[in-house]
């Protein structure tokens, strides 16, 4: 086990080497300058400038200055805000964001696991219709149309929750209802399938026969079988709710690294689209090791060789 | 001797997009307290269908029990309630399925597939069920059931996955075993192995057994009693002997000439003619008609009663009735009859 984490840990940093090195050259490709903005600036200002921050050097040679910092754990300084390090900007607007994400992950899977259960096991029944009627909701309604509707009727009509902003727990509930739809969507249309497929299996035949009831069926016996391809496509959508609610963190006036990593392209701030990149690719890769050793909680078949006996 | 089962009448259907098929059509069978019957017949010929209602394990969206009773311990589970039912599967009835390979729970430990049973019928405390589960997969055959008893399914080869359903099924000493072709996935060498634990346990737990199979060598060797089913029909029962030396029905005649014996030299293997009737159509007459080199018009127009032979014996054929022409049964039914008239008489 440790020696697969390690060695999954060495292709995990150079991964993240090669996204870096990717995206640094693609990034010297996008025109202007970072300065570009500041319109009162003279010539001679820009040129002076630029010379300070380095970017009149070769791309080569700002490539091997920024991993030679990179490798020091500096990510370097903003060029939006004065002085500020881009490290302290990550970490201020990741907590709003990673908050939401999780909070909708947590929600949405949950509910979504208990929709394609009950959805699978009375298959054709009206329980099943309604399921897949709010599932096509989930996935085909952008996630903006539902923010939009839950502050206008469960906000301003109801007054049951602020309508915007990050200052407390009952600040968080409509963005992540808001945000849940899609993985909850996903999660149930998911469950449903491989429940039903699980259902029809022997063993389940065999669970009958043993006299177990429909919950112990459902719950203890298919549920842990019906999980095992839901992980695959669970993973990849954390990260994405994590790191990408930018519309929502929009309509919601949340400071989260959404609308960081945007604005940072705009404004041709490099430091600020590498850091934000590799936070991105770093939380992909951990999300995808950690789905790896899920599957091996799960399912007894997958875990490692030299593992727990 | 004492019956434990009775199955009266029964008639199943599926309901299915094209229409309505009879899959059984008027099952009659008793099964005594600790004999094995066996239930022979081709794919489709409703074996199976009639054990899964023993413990109404039919899928409850398309399947109906549409007449008859199965009456068990005075009730007729053919109306029990699925809450009794429940209680019922597990400790009273119990069943083997086909495929060891996908029939336990790859994602569960043995053990706990094993126990599942004991603490949920004999209501024993974990730790007892332990060790009743331990002593169990000893009394199949496993050796270090310790071990073995915290692994998982994949680390156990097929006949070994056999003897834990098997231990699965008798954990509680169930009164019936319901066996569906427990040895057809496995190689030979295994399946004998496996028959001859089910003939030592069942000795030792004395349960009667329905064992569904389409081999005749495996009938052979297990079973008391013989019932051959056709078309959704038994159409022929009997003790194990008369089913194989006294053999009545065509269909019968036409399985046993089917097998291949030890002393037939290079003759070509014999196989029924035809296919199975359709029984989304059932036939008017008597279903195997068709497919019947001795049949008669009113094969084709009238089914036939159970006609008995012996008081053990009954066939469901025209060919028995007093009008009926004497016909000559295939040359390898012939010589078997015979060896049946100087096997009674030697005793």
């Amino acid at each position: 086990m440790a020696k697969y984490l390690t060695q999954r840990i060495i292709y995990m940093v150079v991964t993240l080497f090669l996204i870096a090195s990717f995206t640094f050259f693609l990034m010297k490709i996008i025109p202007g300058t970072p300065f570009s903005n500041a319109d009162k600036l003279s010539e001679t200002q820009l040129s002076i400038m630029i010379d300070k921050y380095g970017l009149d050097d070769p791309v080569p040679v700002q490539y091997a200055n920024y991993m030679m910092n990179l490798l020091k754990g500096d990510l370097g300084v903003s060029f939006q805000f004065n002085n500020v390090g881009v490290t302290d900007i990550i970490i201020k607007s990741l907590g709003p964001s990673a908050t939401l994400g999780a909070l909708a992950i947590l929600f949405g899977t949950f509910f979504g696991i208990i929709l394609g259960v009950v959805a699978a096991l009375k298959q054709n029944t009206w329980v099943d219709y309604t399921s897949t009627f709010i599932a096509v909701l989930g996935k085909s309604i952008p996630s903006f149309v539902f923010a939009g509707l839950l502050q206008y009727y469960v906000a301003v009509k109801l007054g049951w929750f602020p309508v915007a902003f990050w200052r407390g727990p009952e600040y968080m509930v409509l963005p992540t209802i808001a945000l849940a739809m899609f993985p909850l969507a996903t999660a149930s249309r998911f469950v449903r399938t491989e429940m039903i497929e699980v259902m029809e299996s022997d063993y389940i035949t065999l669970a009958k026969a043993k006299g177990a009831s429909w919950f112990e069926i459902a719950f203890k016996h298919a549920l842990r079988n019906a999980l095992i391809p839901v992980i695959t496509v669970l993973g990849p959508l954390v990260v994405s709710l994590m790191t990408g609610s930018l519309v929502i963190e929009k309509i919601f006036g949340i400071p989260g690294i959404g609308e960081q990593f945007v604005k940072s392209i705009q404004v041709n701030d490099y430091p600020v689209i590498m850091g934000t990149t590799l936070l991105f690719a770093g939380l992909f890769v951990a999300v995808i090791l950690i789905v790896d050793l899920l599957y091996g909680v799960i399912d007894p078949r997958i875990r490692l060789a030299g593992g727990k006996k | 001797m004492e019956k434990i089962l009775e199955v009266k009448d029964l008639h199943i259907s599926f309901h299915t997009f094209s229409g309505e098929v009879q899959a059984i059509r008027g099952v009659n069978f008793d099964l005594l307290k600790g004999e094995t019957l066996a239930i022979v017949g081709e794919s489709g010929s409703g074996k199976s269908v009639t054990t899964k209602a023993l413990m109404r394990l039919l899928p409850e969206s398309n399947s109906e029990i549409k007449a008859g009773e199965i009456l068990f311990d005075g009730k007729d589970l053919a109306k029990l309630s699925d809450k009794a039912m429940q209680k019922l599967r597990g400790k009273e009835i119990s069943m083997i399925f086909q495929d060891p390979m996908t029939s336990l729970n790859p994602t569960m430990k043995i053990g706990k597939q094993i126990i599942e049973p004991i603490v949920k019928h004999q209501k024993l405390s974990k730790s007892a069920a332990k060790k009743r589960a331990i002593e169990i997969l000893e009394l199949v055959g496993i050796a270090n059931p310790e071990v073995r008893f915290e692994q998982y399914p994949h680390q156990f080869s097929g006949g070994m996955r056999q003897r834990v359903v098997i231990a699965i099924a008798l954990a509680c000493n169930p009164k019936v075993l319901i066996a569906d072709e427990p040895t057809t996935a496995l190689d030979v060498t295994i399946q004998a192995q496996i028959l001859e634990l089910m003939k030592d346990l069942q000795k030792k737990i004395d349960t009667s057994i329905i064992f569904i199979t389409h081999d005749l060598g495996v009938v052979a060797n297990v079973a008391d009693r013989v019932a051959v089913m056709y078309g959704g029909k038994i159409v022929e029962i009997g003790t194990v002997d008369e089913i194989f030396y006294n053999p009545q029905h065509p269909y019968t005649w036409g399985l046993i000439s089917s097998m291949p014996t030890l002393d037939s030299d290079d003759e070509e293997l014999y196989a029924i003619p035809g296919t199975p009737p359709d029984l989304l159509h059932p036939p008017k007459g008597d279903a195997f008609a068709p497919r019947n080199a001795y049949a008669m018009k009113i094969d084709l127009e009238k089914q036939p009663p159970m006609y008995k032979v012996s008081d053990t014996h009954y066939a469901a054929t025209w060919l028995l009735h007093p009008d009926a022409p004497k016909v000559e049964p295939p040359p390898a039914v012939k010589r078997r009859q015979r060896e049946f008239l100087e096997m009674k008489e030697g005793n």
